[in-house]
C-alpha cells in the first residue's frame, strides 16, 4: 500500500461529524428581537425609514401607555381572551375526541377521513357569514368559527398520533386482559400525547388568526375589532400596539404548551 | 395447570404456518421451542396465549389454574413492552389496578416480586434509565405479579448482550428453583434452550412440525459450564436443526 522507505508525515485524521445536532440557544431569539427594534427605532428617527413606512417603536410604546391608562386595554382583552379560551376549548376537546375515535375504530376512520379532508382547506373566514347565520352576530358565531378553526388540525394530529401508538405495546396490555377502556385510558391516550401536544401548537396559533377575523363582524370590543378600527384609519401606531399584543398571546401560548410538555412527557427525553 | 395442544395448524392466507402441532405443556416443567427463524415459533406461542385462533387443532387448559392467579396465560416479550411514562413500580402496578388490586395489597405483591428480581432499588426508576437486562427484568416482575399459571416467553434474552444474557439465565434458573413456575420459551439460541428446557422442541421450517422432543433430566440448577452431556445435547440439536435453517435461509432468498 505504501512506499516501504519513505515514511509519510503523520496527518491529523479530518473531522466530519459536526452540525445537524440542534442545540437549544435561548438568549439568541430575545436578541434578535431586540435588534430588530433597535433598527427600527434608530431607523425611524434618523430618518431612513419614513414615518409612514413603519412606526416608531417608542411611539408604539406610548400607545400601549395610553391604551394601558385608559383601562382600554383590558376592556379590549378580556372579551377576545374569553372568546379565544372557549373557542379553542370547544375546538381543541372535539378535535381531541373525534381523533382518538378516528384512530380507535375503523368504521369512524373510514366515515370522517374524506370529511375531513374535504374541510381542512377550507379557509374558516369564508365562513364566517354562515356561522352568524346560523349562531346569531353575538358571541356564539365567534366561538363557533375559532371552535371550527381549532377542530380540523386537532383531529388530524391526534389521529395519527393514535395510528403511532406503539402496537406492541396494546398487545401488551391485551395479554395482561387489560379492560378496552384500560387500554384506551393508560396506553393509547398517554402514547398519543406528544403527538396530541404538537398538534395544539398549531391549532393554537390557528385559533388566534381567526380571532382577528371573528371579529370583524359586530364586535365593539376585542383586540381584533381594535386592530380593524386602527387598519381602516390607517393608524399605524396603533394597529402596531394590537399586532404586537396578539404576538405576546402566541409566544405565551406557545411557552404554555412547552410546559405542558415538559412536564406530560418528562418520559421521554 | 398442564396445556394441552391439540393438532395445531395455522395459516395466514395461502401461507401456511404451522402443521399438526400436538403437545403437552406440563405443570412445574420449562419447555423450549427452538426452530429456524420464520418456522412459526411466535405464531404458536400467540396461539397458546389467545391472542390469535388456530385455523384448525384445539388449545386445551387441563386442570384450574393455581390459587390467586390474576391471569393465567402471561407472557414476556422480546422487546419488553413496558410504557415508557410509568415507573417500575407503575408498569407493575397497571396489571394490577384492573384486578382492583390497589393500596396496600398491591404494594405487597409489587415489593415480593421486585425483590425476587432485585429490583427493589429501582421502583422509581422510569423505563429510559435501565438497561437492556433489567428491563427485561422488570417485565419478568411484572408477569410474577399476576401468578401466572403459565408463562409464555418468546426469545425474552434475544435483545440482550451475551453477558446480560449469561447472567439473567442464572436469574432464571433461581426464580424456578425457588419456585418452579410453567413455562413455554421460544428461543433460537440452542445454548438457551438446554440450559433452561426440561422438554425441548425442535421445529422443522416452514410449515413447522415437531422433527424431535428432546428431554432433560439433569436439574436445572445443576446445569453449569462445560457439562459434557448437556453439550452432547446441544451438539445434537445443532445436528437437527442446521439442515432446515441453512433451506429456510435459503429460501427466504427464493422470495
Ligand atoms: N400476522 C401475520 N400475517 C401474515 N403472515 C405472518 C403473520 N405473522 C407471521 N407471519 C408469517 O408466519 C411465519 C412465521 O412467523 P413467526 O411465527 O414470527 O416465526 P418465528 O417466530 O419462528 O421466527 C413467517 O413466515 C411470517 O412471515
Ligand atoms: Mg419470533
Amino acid at each position: 500500500m505504501s512506499d516501504i522507505g519513505a515514511k509519510p508525515e503523520p496527518i491529523e485524521v479530518r473531522f466530519r461529524g459536526g452540525g445537524f445536532a440542534p442545540k437549544p440557544h435561548r438568549w439568541i431569539g430575545v436578541i434578535v428581537f431586540v435588534v430588530l427594534i433597535i433598527v427600527a427605532e434608530w431607523g425611524t428617527r434618523s430618518g431612513w425609514i419614513s414615518p409612514l413606512t413603519l412606526p416608531r417603536p417608542s411611539d408604539v410604546l406610548a400607545t400601549f401607555g395610553e391604551l394601558w391608562e385608559s383601562g382600554l386595554l383590558l376592556k379590549h382583552l378580556v372579551p377576545s381572551l374569553s372568546r379565544l379560551a372557549i373557542g379553542a376549548a370547544i375546538g381543541a376537546s372535539f378535535g381531541i375526541g373525534v381523533g382518538i375515535l378516528m384512530g380507535l375504530f375503523s368504521y369512524v376512520r373510514a366515515g370522517s377521513v374524506p370529511l375531513v379532508a374535504a374541510i381542512f382547506p377550507i379557509p374558516k373566514i369564508a365562513l364566517l357569514p354562515l356561522f352568524v347565520i346560523w349562531f346569531g352576530i353575538d358571541e356564539a358565531s365567534k366561538y363557533a368559527l375559532i371552535a371550527f378553526g381549532t377542530f380540523t388540525p386537532t383531529v388530524v394530529a391526534t389521529y395519527g398520533a393514535v395510528d403511532n401508538v406503539d402496537r406492541s405495546l396494546i398487545r401488551m396490555g391485551q395479554s395482561f386482559d387489560l379492560s378496552w377502556f384500560s387500554i384506551v385510558r393508560k396506553i393509547v391516550v398517554p402514547g398519543a400525547m406528544p403527538g396530541i401536544l404538537s398538534g395544539l401548537r398549531i391549532s393554537l396559533s390557528i385559533a388566534i388568526i381567526l380571532l382577528v377575523a371573528a371579529e370583524m363582524l359586530g364586535a365593539e370590543y376585542g383586540i381584533g375589532a381594535y386592530i380593524l378600527e386602527a387598519g381602516s384609519l390607517y393608524d399605524l401606531e396603533r394597529l402596531f400596539a394590537g399586532v404586537v399584543i396578539l404576538s405576546v398571546l402566541g409566544v405565551l401560548l406557545s411557552m404554555t404548551i412547552g410546559l405542558i410538555e415538559r412536564r406530560v412527557l418528562r418520559w421521554r427525553s | 395447570m398442564d396445556i394441552r395442544l391439540d393438532a395445531i395448524s395455522h395459516s395466514y392466507g395461502d401461507t401456511e404456518v404451522l402443521r399438526d402441532i400436538s403437545l403437552d405443556i406440563p405443570t412445574g416443567r420449562v419447555v423450549c421451542l427452538v426452530g429456524p427463524s420464520g418456522c412459526g415459533k411466535s405464531t404458536l406461542l400467540r396461539l397458546i396465549g389467545g391472542l390469535e385462533r388456530a385455523t384448525k387443532g384445539h388449545i386445551l387448559q387441563l386442570g384450574t389454574p393455581p390459587e390467586g392467579c390474576l391471569n393465567p396465560l402471561t407472557y414476556v416479550f422480546q422487546d419488553f413492552a413496558l410504557l415508557p411514562w410509568r415507573s417500575v413500580w407503575g408498569n407493575i402496578s397497571l396489571v394490577l389496578e384492573d384486578h382492583g388490586i390497589k393500596g396496600a395489597h398491591a404494594n405487597a405483591i409489587i415489593a415480593d416480586v421486585l425483590a425476587r428480581t432485585r429490583l427493589s432499588d429501582f421502583s422509581h426508576a422510569l423505563p429510559r434509565q435501565l438497561s437492556g437486562g433489567m428491563k427485561q427484568r422488570v417485565a419478568i416482575a411484572r408477569a410474577l405479579a399476576v401468578k401466572p399459571a403459565v408463562m409464555l416467553m418468546d426469545e425474552p434474552l434475544s435483545a440482550l448482550d451475551s453477558q446480560t444474557r449469561e447472567l439473567l439465565m442464572d436469574d432464571l434458573v433461581s426464580l424456578w428453583t425457588r419456585q418452579p413456575f410453567t413455562a413455554v420459551y421460544v428461543t433460537h439460541n440452542l445454548a438457551e434452550a438446554v440450559r433452561l428446557g426440561h422438554r425441548i422442541v425442535v421445529l422443522s421450517r416452514r410449515p413447522g412440525e415437531i422433527r424431535d422432543i428432546v428431554e432433560i433430566d439433569r436439574p436445572l440448577e445443576g446445569r453449569g459450564h462445560g457439562d459434557r452431556a448437556l453439550e452432547d445435547t446441544q451438539r445434537h440439536l445443532w445436528d437437527l436443526m442446521r439442515d432446515e435453517a441453512r433451506a429456510a435461509d435459503e429460501e427466504l432468498l427464493d422470495v
